[in-house]
């Protein structure tokens, strides 16, 4: 078995009028049937990576790389029609705040049934069908209430669940998640990963998870990629992520107060020059080292 | 079920105000309902809309009921009656210079108006729409070229660009509806393409898109939905400049061609005889006034109350 998705040498720069900006600096990294995770600060371009394996990079940005392979077919040599075909059918995204990801004036149903039709020829009735049994699946307990209402009537935590169930339902292979618990709260946050982690592991779906939430991320993914300023600085296994030695990430790990050890003074991060100069460690794993 | 019944109780015990007005509905059709009835107490409590409306019914109703209302035939001439004032000869408010009764035209003129603001108030909006949307979407060369065209249709005066088209469709209503709609599409594709660049950054145009949409489908499924409500409103407050495009088109023998009672047309007769008989002329002009005043109360008290920003919610 061969990864999913492979990505070479990623870069992402922006035009300034200060020179060129690089959000993303040569990255690699692989994603297999598994759940990886990808933190870093704001601004250290986790969301941009989501974004540029899509081929959705907002004007006047720059997206370069040696590849980007899905499957064996690098995506940097399909046309912009080819994409089309890619984004929500092999690949879907969730977005960070479910009340601004649907459109305010379509019912969520006739929503959730666009998503499906795109990509499926399938009859209005049975994209209906197939919308109210996926809307079950997220546990949204009356689904053919919802489907009738529009999305200012949701809650947020119902509101995720129903992008879940968006964009799940054509069934892709990678389910891109950009922060998609950061708009709710604790409570709400650990229901809607129970129920992407239920659908993702039914489904044998890779997941890239991005989140500046260390807890979060350590708990819930396979293995995780740290980055700092574009870059990657660190990959370890999730469940070792305590054992983690690049400076950045103790520095993160201190930052975050612990029950068990509490501490009158948590540590501040202080950063080093020579972090955002050193070479991108590369998050490529060879499936046999997986196994 | 039990939800249900108690509503219906409820419905009997209490009087339909306190149900339309009650803080908290039982059901969703109730909300929907007693937001509605809101809105209608809030238009009625503005003298100059109602008084628009009105005005606006009682022309509906004319020109539904026309050939019962008015007492004559608005063809049938009758040269003996010629230029009769008004209130003699059984003319309430006299004849033409043919002897027909301004009355029975007037009323029939009403048909001819709504028919050709209905229809322009239909097709302008939509052309607008599409430019609109299209150029705010599409953005770079689409959106210049888009622009620029809708541009140089707004340099010219309305009246001016309309009397253009006509002279070279050639004379009649559907020609001066198809002039009027050329001539008043782009302030609909300014404020549609405003819309649209306010929108199409939203994060539920991203997700649509990152589903594999391609732009034809989200510009008809996700933004014209959005774009629709202002210009609703535009239109209402653009019918009165419609009538009297209209009409300014029938006054120069442009629109509808004799004999047909358009109220443009009926003034551009009268003309001749405004010294001596000034009710050919005037009858016509005062309802041409009338009407467009009440459309523009109506535009304005619709806008208040449509106008999401200034709720007092």
């Amino acid at each position: 078995m061969k990864n999913l998705l492979e990505v070479k040498n990623l870069t992402v720069k922006f035009p300034t009028r200060n020179g060129i900006f690089e959000a993303v600096r040569n990255i690699s990294f692989s994603l297999g049937r598994e759940r990886l995770g990808i933190v870093g600060e704001s601004g250290s371009g986790k969301s941009m990576t989501g974004r540029a394996i899509l081929r959705l990079i907002r004007n006047p940005g720059i997206l370069e790389a040696d590849h980007i392979t899905l499957e064996g077919k690098d995506l940097l040599m399909l046309s912009e029609k080819e994409m089309y075909k890619v984004r929500g059918h092999r690949i879907s995204m969730i977005m960070q705040d479910p009340k601004f990801s649907l459109n305010p004036v379509m019912r969520i149903g006739d929503q959730i049934c666009e998503a499906y039709r795109l990509h499926a020829r399938a009859s209005k009735a049975e994209a209906k069908k197939k919308t109210l049994s996926m809307l079950e699946n997220v546990l949204i307990r009356d689904p053919a209430r919802v489907f009738k209402s529009y999305p200012h009537e949701m809650s947020g935590g119902m509101g995720q669940r129903i992008m879940i169930a968006m964009m799940l339902i054509p069934d892709p292979q990678i389910l891109i998640a950009d922060e998609p618990t950061s708009a709710l709260d604790v409570t709400v946050q650990k229901e809607v990963l129970e129920i992407m982690d239920k659908l993702v592991r039914e489904r044998g779906m890779g997941l890239i998870f991005i989140s500046h939430d260390l807890n979060v991320v350590s708990a819930f993914c396979d293995r995780v990629l740290i980055m700092y300023a574009g870059k990657i600085v660190e990959t370890c296994r999730a469940d070792r992520l305590h054992e983690a030695t690049h400076p950045y990430t103790v520095g993160l790990l201190n930052s975050i107060p612990q029950l068990e050890h509490p501490a009158d003074h948590l540590q501040v991060l202080q950063r080093d020059e020579a972090w955002s100069k050193a070479p991108s460690v590369s998050g490529i794993v060879k499936t046999e080292d997986l196994a | 079920m039990s939800m249900s019944a108690n509503t219906k109780n409820l419905k009997k015990s209490v009087s339909l105000y306190e149900w339309l007005t009650t803080d908290s509905p039982a059901s969703r059709n109730q909300a929907r309902l007693s937001s509605w009835y809101m809105s209608w107490l809030e238009l009625r409590s503005n003298p100059m809309a109602m008084f628009g409306i009105t005005i606006l019914v009682a022309l509906l109703l004319i020109a539904w009921f026309a050939p019962f209302l008015a007492p004559h035939s608005p063809f049938t001439q009758d040269l003996a009656a010629r230029l009769t004032p008004p209130g003699e000869g059984g003319y309430i408010l006299g004849s033409d210079s043919l002897g027909r009764d301004i009355l029975s035209r007037l009323i029939y003129g009403s048909r001819i108006t709504l028919y050709i603001v209905s229809l322009v108030a239909l097709m302008a909006p939509i052309v607008g729409l599409f430019v609109g949307t299209a150029a705010g979407y599409l953005g770079g060369w689409v959106d210049t070229v888009l622009m620029r065209i809708t541009d140089i249709f707004l340099a010219f005066p309305k009246l001016i660009l309309a009397l253009a088209f006509v002279s070279a469709l050639g004379a009649g209503i559907e020609n001066a509806v198809l002039a009027i709609v050329l001539t008043s599409w782009p302030p609909y594709a300014r404020i549609a393409r405003a819309e649209t660049l306010t929108i199409r950054d939203a994060d539920f145009i991203h997700a649509i898109k990152l589903q594999g949409a391609g732009p034809l489908r989200i510009i008809t499924r996700h933004i014209w939905p959005l774009c629709i409500s202002s210009l609703v409103i535009r239109v209402t407050l653009d019918m009165a400049g419609i009538i009297l495009t209209a009409a300014g088109l029938g006054f120069l023998g442009l629109g509808a061609q004799p004999p047909s009672p358009e109220w443009g047309a009926m003034i551009s007769a009268g003309r001749k005889f405004i010294l001596d008989h000034w009710w050919v002329a005037t009858m016509p002009g005062l309802a041409i006034f009338i009407v467009s005043l009440a459309f523009n109360l109506l535009g304005d008290g619709l806008r208040d109350v449509l106008d999401p920003k200034k709720s007092s919610k």
